[in-house]
């Protein structure tokens, strides 16, 4: 599993860096306080917004969301842009249409596009496809407690980058203190500044990283605000529904357990 | 009710409103209930999931996120689907130790614990071929693990290997059969969970004395409503999975597509396969290592016939209880041993586990049986001259039961 590799790495690094990396065990993967955290965790709306201006500015150079529709972006519990910015958003894009076997601009019904590196991976499950705890002693039970990680583990990658880089078979390939291995054939992406924030936030670094974080685990799981709730329902009503149960069945095991002890 | 007097009914009725049950079972005795519960839930979420999947490796993929992104609820479907099997194989679990601590599988019931394991293999069966149909990574890994066990069968091994996979690699045949196989045998659970419940019924249930009860009860309401508690309690935990934390039970390398070119860093089944995964790997050639897994759960099979107790509840058979618990605990660390890398604090570890395991059934159980039996005849004579007992003709028959 990724987890052990990271961990097995990372505490060989760790050792022959004497101190750099002095953290050890999984605190190289930066518990990040995102807003989605916890079983009453929301996404906040601004930083998707925020999120998807990283992820198109930067991210999408390379990588691709092809699972992602664009007309998700307007969906309530995600970015929740008003239609008509989708429907600018997706006219950037020219989409090829087998009906008309030709290009066309996108529409809010069509998806994002595919990655445009042959190699930079799709980013659409990226914040599910990887976990970021793993403790204690390999156990997950942590992950109860700070979530899978996903997104923690994809913000701590973005500032994750030491700047050493190496050349192997002809690659180059850059120190990332955060990937398993320790080293990422993906450059430096983000340095801070990058983009500027239509709201001002803060663009540094720390915060550009923790934004696209957040976004790629909306693109991951877009129904994640309505499940929670569903949830939160569910299980109140559960909890009423088990007391009177428990209630009901002591009522009515009285008499049967009164009769045994005389 | 009238409808109860039609033949069709009349067995209902007899199984789930006027059967006579013990009036002193706890709450352990919930899990069979439950388990059937969570068989139902599997088959609904399961035949619903059916109808919008796609069996073929380019697509299947892509049909569960469609699945998880567009279909109304789908994600719903698709959380109960994947972490029901993770929450059956809970109560199962919790089933067979109950099984095994207060011994209901000690004659006349041998016959409801052996439909039992055979439930249990087949819902393995059932739940790997499951994992096989998102085709992401650790599916098409894990399958092509799986399937390479037969290839221990000397002289065909490769070419049984082969006829399961339908080519020379995991490919679009095996996925398809495999779908096949998880549907059709899924149906097979239902049948032999009847069979288990008709089997039981013969005898009527086991109870926490261990002692055959003549103190009886109707199902309905007493039991029905006590096992509508432990239903609640028991959604209570799997929505707590499936609305929470729809992740934490899986893996997160089966959010990237198959990949026949990438091994993944490490293989890990789902939680409910590691302690077999690590008593597999304990031993450090193939063949005999998938023997020995295969011997860990036939040993389920061969209980009945290595441990006869007189008295077969663990509340009455203080060694036995201490073994049983050791044997508990010793599950679990498999388990944590399965789910680490095979490295040198895990390997010693999970060696000593397997040891304790096989032990535990072969050595350590029908010798504590012999043990307890013999102090228990003893106590029995006793017992059964004693003038004053009040219990004598109900343990006598008891005992004449046993023998």
């Amino acid at each position: 599993m990724i987890k052990k590799l990271t961990f097995s790495a990372l505490s060989a690094l760790a050792i022959s860096a004497s101190g750099a990396l002095a953290a050890g065990g999984e605190g190289h993967i930066e518990d990040f306080d995102f807003s989605f955290e916890g079983p009453f965790g929301t996404y906040d709306q601004n930083q998707l917004q925020r999120g998807l201006k990283v992820y198109t500015e930067v991210c999408s150079a390379c990588h691709g969301l092809k699972f992602v529709p664009l007309r998700t972006l307007a969906d309530e519990g995600g970015p929740h842009l008003p239609e008509d910015q989708v429907r600018a958003y997706a006219e950037q894009f020219d989409v090829y249409d087998p009906e008309i076997d030709d290009f066309r601009s996108g529409t809010p019904t069509d998806f994002f596009p595919s990655s445009a590196l042959e190699n930079a991976p799709d980013l659409s499950l990226m914040a599910k496809a990887r976990a970021g705890f793993h403790g204690p002693m390999g156990t997950g039970i942590n992950q109860l407690v700070k979530g899978i990680g996903g997104a923690e583990y994809i913000a701590s990658l973005l500032t994750g980058y030491t700047g050493e880089e190496k050349e192997e078979y002809g690659s180059i390939f850059y120190e990332n203190t955060a990937f398993p291995g320790g080293w990422i054939a993906m450059s430096q992406p983000l340095y801070g500044e990058d983009v500027e924030f239509d709201d001002g936030h803060d663009n540094s670094l720390h915060n550009e990283a923790e934004d696209v974080a957040a976004f790629l685990m909306w693109a991951a799981e877009p129904k994640m605000m309505a499940r929670q709730r569903a949830g939160f329902v569910g299980v109140t009503f559960l909890i009423v529904l088990s007391v009177l149960l428990y209630l009901t069945n002591k009522r009515l095991w009285a008499g049967v357990k009164g009769k045994k002890n005389d | 009710m009238r409808l109860n007097h039609y033949s069709s009914f009349s067995m209902v009725n007899q199984m789930l409103v006027s059967y006579k049950a013990p009036t002193n079972l706890n709450y352990f005795w919930n899990f069979g209930v439950l388990a059937g519960l969570a068989l139902v839930i599997q088959l609904i979420t399961g035949i619903s999931l059916a109808m919008h999947y796609t069996p073929h490796i380019e697509l299947a993929f892509n049909s569960v996120d469609h699945i998880m992104r567009d279909l109304q609820y789908g994600w719903l479907l698709r959380y109960m689907h994947s972490n029901g099997a993770s929450l059956f194989f809970m109560v199962v679990y919790a089933h067979i130790f109950r099984g095994l601590y207060y011994g209901s599988y000690v004659y006349p019931r041998q016959g409801v614990w052996w439909i039992g394991c055979t439930i249990y293999v087949l819902m393995m069966a059932v739940a790997f071929l499951g994992y096989v149909l998102p085709w992401g990574q650790m599916s098409f890994w894990g399958a092509t693990v799986i399937t390479n066990f037969f290839s221990i069968i000397p002289f065909f091994g490769k070419d049984v290997v082969e006829w399961i996979w339908g080519g020379f690699a995991v490919n679009n045949a095996t996925l398809n059969r495999f779908y096949s196989l998880h549907y059709f045998l899924s149906f097979v659970i239902v049948g032999l969970s009847a069979l288990h419940l008709i089997v039981l019924h013969q005898h009527g249930a086991n109870n926490p004395l261990g002692v055959e009860s003549k103190d009886t009860i109707p199902f309905y309401p007493y039991y029905y409503v006590k096992d509508l508690v432990g239903v609640n309690l028991y959604l209570i935990v799997y929505f707590f999975f499936v609305f929470f934390y729809p992740e934490v039970l899986g893996h997160p390398d089966n959010y990237v597509p198959a990949n026949p070119m990438v091994t993944p860093p490490s293989i890990v089944p789902e939680w409910y396969f590691l302690p077999m995964y690590a008593i597999l790997r304990s031993i450090p050639y193939k063949a005999p290592g998938v023997l020995t897994m295969g011997l860990a759960v036939g040993a389920l099979y061969l209980l009945p016939l290595v441990s006869k107790p007189i008295v077969r509840s663990g509340d009455n058979r203080p060694v036995f209880a201490i073994l049983f618990w050791t044997f508990v605990v010793d599950c679990l660390l498999l388990g944590w041993v399965g789910s680490n890398h095979v490295e040198t604090p895990w390997v010693e570890c999970g060696q000593i586990a397997t040891v304790y395991y096989f032990a535990f059934f072969f050595v350590l159980l029908p010798f504590a049986t012999q043990f307890d039996n013999y102090y228990f005849s003893l106590l029995y004579k006793d017992h059964l001259n004693d003038p004053f007992s009040r219990k004598k003709s109900s343990d006598a028959n008891d005992f004449k039961l046993l023998e």
